[in-house]
C-alpha cells in the first residue's frame, strides 16, 4: 500500500464522529470611515498613503518624489515614461537591480493595512519584494474594512497573490525592529480617485 | 538530533544559572505576550473569533480524509506535484530526490518546524545538499548550530552581542559591534546573495485550503516569498492538519494568526500560492509523521488545530524562564509538550510535567486548544504506561498515599511544619529540588483544618 493509502486510511480510522462547519464565520467591522482606519494603521507599520486627484497627479507627484533615483519600474500605464527599467526580462533575477518599483494593486484592507497583489497585475511575482522600495497603486474606493470582507471581494485567485502590510521587517534580533530584512526597504501606497 | 536527550527540569537548572539573563528572557516574551494582550482587546469580536476557528478546525479533524482528497485534486489540477510521507524519513527522502532529480546541491529554506520535527537539514546536508535557512532568526541559529529555540521568534535566547559576535566570525561584520539595524543589513547582504544564487527553494505552510487547492505562507521578512519566486523549484512541505476547508476561512484564521503570535494585525506578507509561475515546478509534501495516530486519540487530537502562533509559549511561566532549548523538541512550549509525548513517549515524558498546569496557555490559544487538560492527561497516561523514571514515580505513589488518607495527611502536614520551623535546613538544602531559585515560605503556625476545627463554633 502507498503512502498516500496508508496515511488516509489510518485518518479514516481515527478521525472523531463528524461535527458541522459553523454558518456564520465573518464579522463586521464598523470603523466610521474606512479609509481614516487604513492610513491609520499603516503609519503604524512605517507606510504612507497619499491621495492623489488623477492619474495625471500621480505622474506629477512620483516625478518628484523621486527626483535623481535611477532604475525605476512600474506597473502603472500611466507612469511608463517616468520608469527607466524595463521589465520585459526572461529571467527574474535581473530585476535585482531595481531602486524603486510602483505597481497596480488591487484593493486594501483598512484593520491591517495590507493591500492584496497579484498575477493578474504582475509579470514577475518576485518584484514586490526584490525591489529596494515599493509603491503601490490602487483606486481610492477600494478599501473594505476587514479580512471577511476581503475574501468575499476575493472569490478566486489568481495564480499566485499576496496580502502585503508595509515594507518588510524583523524584529530578531532581541525584539528590536528593523525594517528593511529581505524585501522592501520602504513602503508608500497612492490612492487615486477615479 | 542524535545527541543524547537532557531532561527539561536539568536543561532548564543550567539555564537559570545567570539570574539576570533568566529574567530578562522572561520579560522579553511576557512583552510579546502584552502585545499579543492589546491587540486582541482591539477586537470586540475576539472571543467569537476564537470559538469559529476552533469549530472549523474541529470539523477539519472530522473530515481529514475528504478534505485532503479535494485539496489534492485541485492542487494537482492546479500543476503542483503532491506526495505524501507517512513518516519523517519518507518526506526526507522525497525532498532529497526532488533535489537530485533537479541536479540541485544547493537551497534556500524560510521557516518550516515540520523540517525541524523531521531533522531535515541534518539528513541533506548528509547527502551533499546545503541548505541556508533565510529567516534571520533561524539563519541566526542555523549559524550557531543549534536549533530554533522558538517556533517565532527562533533566536529569542539570544542578546545582541551574542549575535553580534557570531556575525563578526560568520559575516565579517565590525567586532563588537551590536546595533540590530547594523547586523540585519549584513544578513540581507548576505541572504540576498544566496537568493540569488540558489535555484531550489523550500518553504513551509501555514494554511492549505482544500477549496482551491492553494496554500498560504506569511512572513515579516519577506524570504519565503524571496526563495520561491527566483528559484526553479519550489518545495513546500505541511503536516497533514494545516488544512481549511474553504479561502473566505482564511478571514478567521489571518485575523488570528499574526496578534496572537506578536500582536500585529497580520504579517507582512500573507502569500497564497496556487499554480507554479510559467517554467517553475512546485511540489508539496504531505506528511503524516504520528498526526494520523493523534487524531485517534481522544483524550489529545484538538492538539492537531494547531496554527503554530507560538502564543502559549510567550504566556507560559515555566517557559519563560526554562528557555526553548530544554524541551528538547522542535516545537517548545505548553503547545510542544502535548505533541511530543506522541512521536516518543519515552524520550519525552519529561515534558507534560515542564508546567505548573495554570492554564494561561489555554487562555490565549487562538483555536481553543485544552493545553493545560492535555499536559494533566499525558501525566498520567505516561505514568501508567511505564515512560516515567522511577523517582518521580515513586514521588507520585507517596502523595497519592498521604493525600488519599486523611489522618496520614494531618500527621504529615504537622510533622512537615514542625520540621520546617525547627530544623530549617533540612529543607533549605541543595537536595531539595523546591529550594533551587527559590527561598522556601515560613511555615504557618497550624493548618486551615486545625483552624477551623478551633473555630466553628
Amino acid at each position: 500500500m502507498s503512502s498516500r493509502e496508508k496515511i488516509l486510511q489510518q485518518v479514516k480510522l481515527n478521525k472523531p464522529s463528524e461535527t458541522a462547519l459553523p454558518l456564520h464565520y465573518t464579522f463586521e467591522s464598523g470603523y466610521e470611515n474606512t479609509e481614516v482606519k487604513f492610513k491609520e494603521i499603516l503609519q503604524a507599520i512605517y507606510t504612507e498613503v497619499i491621495v492623489v486627484g488623477s492619474l495625471d497627479e500621480l505622474k506629477e507627484k512620483v516625478e518628484e518624489m523621486y527626483a535623481g533615483v535611477v532604475n525605476k519600474a512600474t506597473t502603472v500605464e500611466a507612469l511608463s515614461s517616468w520608469a527607466d527599467f524595463s521589465l520585459q526580462v526572461q529571467d527574474p533575477h535581473e530585476l535585482e537591480m531595481i531602486e524603486i518599483a510602483i505597481l497596480q494593486a488591487e484593493f486594501g484592507v483598512a484593520e491591517n493595512g495590507a493591500v492584496w497583489i497579484s498575477d493578474r497585475h504582475l509579470q514577475h511575482r518576485v518584484l514586490p519584494f526584490i525591489t529596494q522600495n515599493l509603491a503601490f497603486v490602487i483606486p481610492r474606493n477600494a478599501l473594505v474594512n476587514n479580512m471577511h470582507d476581503a475574501y468575499k471581494r476575493l472569490l478566486d485567485t489568481t495564480g499566485w497573490g499576496c496580502f502585503i502590510a508595509g515594507p518588510s521587517k524583523t524584529a530578531d534580533i532581541e525584539q528590536s525592529l528593523v525594517i528593511g530584512a529581505h524585501g522592501a526597504r520602504s513602503m508608500v501606497i497612492f490612492l487615486v480617485e477615479n | 538530533m542524535s545527541k543524547a536527550v537532557i531532561e527539561h527540569a536539568e536543561a532548564s537548572e543550567t539555564f537559570n544559572k545567570d539570574e539576570s539573563y533568566v529574567d530578562w528572557h522572561d520579560e522579553t516574551l511576557w512583552f510579546v505576550r502584552k502585545k499579543r494582550d492589546i491587540s486582541s482587546k482591539l477586537l470586540p469580536e475576539w472571543e467569537e473569533l476564537r470559538e469559529t476557528a476552533s469549530q472549523i478546525k474541529h470539523y477539519v479533524l472530522s473530515h481529514m480524509d475528504d478534505l485532503l482528497e479535494t485539496f489534492e485534486k485541485n492542487a494537482k489540477a492546479n500543476g503542483v506535484h503532491v506526495h505524501w510521507a507517512a513518516d519523517a524519513k519518507e518526506h526526507n527522502e522525497i525532498v532529497l530526490a526532488i533535489l537530485k532529480q533537479r541536479k540541485v546541491d544547493k537551497m534556500v529554506k524560510s521557516k518550516s518546524m515540520l523540517t525541524e520535527e523531521c531533522h531535515m537539514n541534518e539528513f541533506l546536508s548528509q547527502n551533499g545538499i546545503e541548505v541556508i535557512d533565510t529567516d534571520l532568526g533561524e539563519r541566526i541559529v542555523q549559524l550557531r548550530q543549534e536549533p530554533p529555540s522558538h517556533i517565532v521568534l527562533p533566536a529569542i535566547h539570544l542578546k545582541k552581542k551574542d549575535i553580534g559576535d557570531l556575525f563578526h566570525e560568520h559575516l565579517g561584520t565590525d567586532a563588537g559591534a551590536t546595533d540590530p539595524q547594523y547586523l540585519t543589513e549584513a544578513a540581507r547582504q548576505h541572504l540576498r546573495d544566496k537568493f540569488l544564487t540558489r535555484r531550489a527553494a523550500l518553504t513551509g505552510v501555514n494554511f492549505a485550503v482544500a477549496e482551491t487547492g492553494a496554500f498560504v505562507v506569511c512572513t515579516n521578512e519577506g524570504n519565503a516569498d524571496m526563495g520561491a519566486h527566483l528559484a526553479d523549484v519550489h518545495i513546500a512541505c505541511m503536516g497533514f492538519e494545516k488544512i481549511i476547508p474553504l479561502q473566505a476561512h482564511l478571514g478567521v484564521f489571518l485575523r488570528l494568526l499574526a496578534r496572537s503570535a506578536t500582536g500585529q494585525p497580520i504579517t507582512t506578507y500573507s502569500s497564497h500560492f496556487k499554480t507554479p509561475r510559467q517554467g517553475q515546478e512546485m511540489h508539496l509534501v504531505i506528511v503524516d509523521n504520528g498526526r494520523s495516530t493523534q487524531l485517534g486519540r481522544a483524550d489529545f487530537r484538538n492538539s492537531l488545530k494547531c496554527i503554530r502562533c507560538g502564543a502559549c509559549m510567550n504566556t507560559c511561566p515555566v517557559y519563560r524562564r526554562s528557555g526553548g532549548h530544554s524541551y528538547h523538541n522542535a516545537v517548545a512550549g505548553p503547545i510542544g509538550s502535548i505533541l511530543a509525548p506522541n512521536l516518543d513517549m519515552t524520550k519525552n515524558a519529561d515534558l507534560p510535567f515542564a508546567s505548573t498546569l495554570c492554564g494561561s496557555c489555554s487562555n490565549v490559544c487562538p483555536v481553543k486548544i485544552d493545553i493545560h487538560d492535555q499536559l494533566y492527561k499525558w501525566r498520567q497516561v505516561l505514568v501508567q504506561g511505564g515512560h516515567v523514571p522511577q523517582a518521580k514515580e515513586i514521588g507520585i505513589k507517596a502523595m497519592s498515599m498521604v493525600l488519599s488518607q486523611p489522618r496520614f495527611y494531618q500527621w504529615s502536614g504537622r510533622l512537615g511544619r514542625s520540621v520546617m520551623r525547627t530544623l530549617p535546613f533540612m529543607v533549605n538544602n541543595s537536595l531539595n529540588p523546591w529550594y533551587k531559585q527559590r527561598e522556601m515560605p515560613e511555615p504557618p503556625k497550624e493548618s486551615f483544618r486545625d483552624w477551623y476545627v478551633r473555630n466553628r463554633k
